[in-house]
């Protein structure tokens, strides 16, 4: 074993004052390491935290006796053990999630993310890859570049890594081969130009051994580049490149102790701004003047990208959390149609159709996802193969596809600004972050087509027809007695002199959706159209009535979010599967029963009941007259 | 202007946005404080977030009884000069029983710690609480997501972590849930004294070595800060040296460790800290219950 080469700076005990001053202005480095199972990652790890005496006494005893106990290293220091941190993976023996550890040089401080290289755990990887600014992808010198290597590279590409090192691992087991070194190192630029990455450093090391990881190894005389720490403690760090770009600072709190003060809080993403300067609101685009920069300790009159602060404006211009404030002469884009690569990360595949909340940002909007261009087969990002069709996105799979939001957002292309241009998005029923995403571009569409403003506005409409427009939204299982209810309340409208319009299975499944089957997304596609054609007659004025098994709480949700305050009311007709089965008036559920007909609500497809309905009406104790009154006094007044 | 930040800068400033994205989604913040080192560079770190408005959220201290009386001096006067509302918490059923950890052994950190800290997440109905745990403590920490999420019942699921990515934080949840945020998830124990030392925070005297009386027990070394409760709970009065000690770390006297030193300013404290071979939660019983595996039991369990 070889000595640690960061044992204790004599500085340190001589003066320690000077060794501070000299730590004081450090920089930091976060990175992560990928590789494969067997690639010697956590053992890398460990080595660099033990080198930079980053292990105490204590934690070295318990890992010596551990290594005895279960090493796999025999007699010698198991350091995978330092590293691998949880129960369940200690038992077996690998690493599987994301972890953090810390260590630190006479140069810099530096965060490693340790990423699993686990077959199915991209969504760990990508995790740490988003905050990293340089990566260090391992590879076995026995084994080459493998099909793992080369989806960790992409992935780190498309995380917009640019800093890679190949570290060229276990040369100790090759005899330290400068020829296999060559020829792993050609193979990997071959494959590294393929996918668009335009540079690397190649460093032969040995974890296990220590050679090349903090100096140069004896035993590897014909390489000439520098050891794994030189090189991380030299390379240019993101946050520098970040401070040339133009100014921008999301507004993630506004500050109003009093009357007098107005303040916007945020950290600056890109560039740096300075007492004076003219900046711009987006999306709103007004401009202002920057009078003041406000920090605990005073304040400041300029600062840049990376730093946490609080501007003040001169004028009272309006500005609020999820604004962005940016130079005045060069603005991000605003759009609500994108282009991104989106990594699925949840156990349930993507749904198109579907309305997730999606956070770039301080920004949070509702999203649909189109179904995907295609999926990219990360195995083989530059081979024939390299894109796949699909219809939807798996748990670890990345694809290209076109984003809806329901509102503006600001952003940036994420090759240029990764805060404005990363986004995450969060299931609205689970809460869980289901998806990463980049932002590519916006779709022409969306920066030309703008809202036609009207003279004859909503509010026109349903003034002259003496009415208050809203959708009675009505949902149940199939035989439930949707139809005949909504029927029933319609004739009541329409002898009250109120404006209606029913919309069924029969007008809408022949017309406007004949090309939608009952699969899963055709169904959440069919309710969506359903609720766009509500939402325009309610422009128009109308009371709607939609009649449709709806089965999916989140597809109800998404129509309800399309609608004004108060405007979707949902009336669950609420009729066990028993009573609907043995009415069965269609013939249904006989053929479902045997099969002849798929995804049938009820049989092979849940039926998820509203939560909350506006309106409940049971059909075993009501008849669909009784049912139809009670609506119609929940709904009173209709102006 | 220098291009580029430090180290210290970078991490304040990303401490800074997690307090604010917290502030700014969330329904009822508090924030644990402990008194410690770590709590103090945390609520300097809030004074700084939320300036020139006092941070929005109180202070919550869940307490043991057992604390040195040097913490609960600076306890009061912290949250006076942060212009915070300071909430004490101590688990009625611990206080009843009287526990003590010398009776109780491991009980004492549950009853007072976990059941007490649980109870007080309830009893002020925080959604979100923000704790000074680092990252480089110990390993589960190592693992854990900088929002950390709670079922109603407060466990913690570590193989049900939501994916953290760039500095995207989903804060929703539903009822009952709650998060546990951790601003100084990133950063070291150097980090933090290197911090302290560059914004001058005021922490316990305690970690400055002066003599103290002392007494050893089960081959610890620790301080006699209330002697006549010491004799009251052991039976007898302990034998007390006074000798120059200091502390790493600080939680309930006669479960922390002292250590011998004669490093009486912050420098000289820290370069203790950077020569010595111990790690920093070696002077705590509380890791060594279960052996290896004990913090994440704990965690699991609903400990911070």
């Amino acid at each position: 074993m070889t000595t640690p080469a960061y044992a204790t700076d004599a500085l340190i005990a001589d003066d320690i004052d000077a060794y501070l001053d000299q730590h004081q202005n450090k920089s930091m480095l976060r990175f992560i390491t990928c590789g494969s199972v067997d690639d010697g990652k956590s053992t890398l790890i460990g080595r660099l935290l033990y080198d930079s005496k980053m292990i105490f006494e204590d934690q070295l005893a318990a890992l010596e006796s551990d290594s005895k106990r279960v090493g796999t290293q025999g007699q010698e220091i198991d350091f995978a053990l330092l590293v691998d941190g949880l129960a369940a993976e200690r038992e077996q023996g690998i690493t599987i999630d994301v972890a953090y550890r810390f260590f630190t040089t006479e140069k810099r401080k530096f965060i490693v993310a340790d990423c699993p290289g686990h077959e199915q755990y991209t969504r760990n990887m990508v995790t740490g890859a988003s905050t990293a600014d340089l990566a260090v992808i391992l590879i076995d010198a026995r084994k080459g570049v493998l099909v793992q290597t080369r989806r960790h590279s992409f992935l780190c590409h498309q995380l917009g890594i640019t800093n890679i090192v190949l570290a060229v691992n276990k040369m100790d087991l090759i005899d330290y081969d400068q020829t296999a070194f060559d020829s792993i190192v050609a193979d990997y630029a071959a494959f590294a130009a393929e996918i668009g990455i335009a540079d690397f450093t190649a460093i032969p090391i040995s974890g296990l051994a220590g050679d090349n990881i903090t100096q140069g190894s004896g035993n590897t005389a014909w390489y000439g580049g520098p050891s794994l720490i030189d090189h991380l403690e030299s390379v240019e760090v993101r946050s520098t490149a970040n401070l040339e770009k133009p100014f921008r600072m999301p507004v993630q709190w506004v500050n109003r102790p009093n009357l007098d003060f107005r303040g916007f809080a945020g950290q600056i993403a890109t560039g740096s701004v300075k007492q004076g300067d003219t900046v711009r609101v987006l999306p709103s685009g007004k401009t202002s003047t920057v009078k003041s920069i406000v920090t605990f300790a005073g304040e400041l009159d300029e600062a840049q990208s990376g730093q946490s602060v609080t501007l003040c404006f001169d004028d009272e211009v309006d500005c609020s959390r999820g604004d962005v404030i940016a130079v005045a002469d060069a603005p991000p884009e605003v759009s609500d149609q994108f282009e991104a690569t989106i990594v699925w990360l949840d156990d349930e595949p993507m749904m198109p159709g579907r309305a997730y909340a999606m956070k770039l940002a301080s920004q949070t909007v509702s999203a649909t996802v189109q179904p995907p261009k295609y999926e990219i087969n990360v195995n083989d990002p530059t081979g024939a193969g390299s894109h796949l069709a699909a219809k939807t996105l798996e748990l670890n799979a990345i694809g290209v596809a076109e984003i809806m939001t329901d509102k503006p957002v600001v952003f940036e292309p994420y090759r240029e600004n990764r805060s404005l241009g990363g986004f995450i998005l969060i299931d609205k029923l689970t809460n869980r972050t289901v998806g990463a995403g980049m932002l590519h571009f916006s779709l022409r569409r969306a920066q030309n087509v703008h809202w036609q403003a009207v003279d004859i506005t909503r509010d026109d409409h349903a003034a002259l027809k003496n009415q208050k427009p809203r959708v009675l939204w009505f949902t149940g299982l199939s035989g439930s007695g949707k139809s005949t209810i909504a029927n029933e309340v319609e004739k009541k409208l329409a002898m009250m002199n109120r404006h209606t319009f029913l919309l069924d299975g029969d007008n809408v499944r022949h017309g406007l959706n004949k090309d939608l089957g009952f699969t899963e997304s055709d169904r959440i596609e069919n309710i969506r159209r359903i609720g766009e054609v509500a939402k325009l007659m309610t422009d128009a004025g109308l009371i709607v009535l939609t009649a449709f098994i709806s089965p999916f709480r989140a597809d109800r949700q998404l129509v309800r979010d399309m609608m004004g305050d108060g405007e979707f009311i949902e009336i669950h007709v609420d009729t066990p599967l028993e009573v609907a089965e043995a009415r069965d008036v269609k013939g249904l559920y006989k053929k479902a029963r045997a099969g002849e007909l798929k995804n049938f609500t009820g049989i092979d497809s849940p039926y998820e009941e509203p939560e909350e309905p506006e309106i409940r009406v049971n059909t075993v104790e009501m008849t669909p007259e009784e049912a139809a009154s009670y609506i119609i006094e929940q709904v009173l007044p209709l102006k | 202007m220098t291009p580029g930040l430090t180290h210290l800068q970078r991490l304040e400033a990303e401490s800074i946005h997690i307090m604010r994205e917290v502030v700014a989604e969330a329904e009822k913040p508090g924030m644990l404080y402990s008194i410690g080192k770590d709590s103090a560079v945390m609520l300097h770190l809030a004074k700084k977030a939320f300036f020139p408005s006092s941070p929005p959220f109180p202070l919550l201290h869940v307490d043991t009884t057992w604390k040195f009386r040097e913490m609960y001096d600076l306890r009061a006067k912290s949250a006076d000069d942060a212009g915070m509302e300071l909430l004490v918490h101590q688990n009625p059923e611990a206080l009843k029983a009287g526990i003590n950890p010398f009776d109780h052994g491991p009980a004492h950190t549950d009853m007072w710690k976990t059941q007490g800290l649980k109870q007080a997440l309830d009893k002020f109905g925080f959604d979100a609480a923000f704790g000074g745990a680092r990252r480089d403590e110990e390993k589960s920490r190592a693992k854990e997501r900088i929002f950390s999420f709670r079922s109603a019942s407060h466990g913690w699921d570590p193989k049900n972590q939501r994916p953290e990515l760039w500095n995207l934080y989903n804060t929703r949840k539903n009822k009952g849930e709650s998060i546990r945020v951790f601003p100084l998830s990133n950063w070291t124990e150097l980090d933090i004294w290197q911090y302290i030392m560059a914004e001058n925070i005021e922490i316990v005297p305690l970690y400055f070595a002066a003599p103290r009386p002392t007494y050893e027990y089960e081959g610890g070394l620790f301080m006699a800060d209330d002697i006549e409760r010491l004799e009251q709970v052991l039976g007898h009065r302990p034998r007390i040296t006074e000798r120059s000690v200091r502390f790493r770390t600080l939680g309930c006297f006669p479960l922390t460790g002292a250590v011998e030193s004669t490093a009486s300013t912050l420098s000289e404290v820290v370069q203790e800290m950077l020569l010595t071979t111990t790690s920093e939660r070696q002077g705590r019983v509380i890791d060594k219950d279960a052996g290896d595996a004990s913090m994440e039991q704990k965690k699991r369990e609903g400990y911070f």
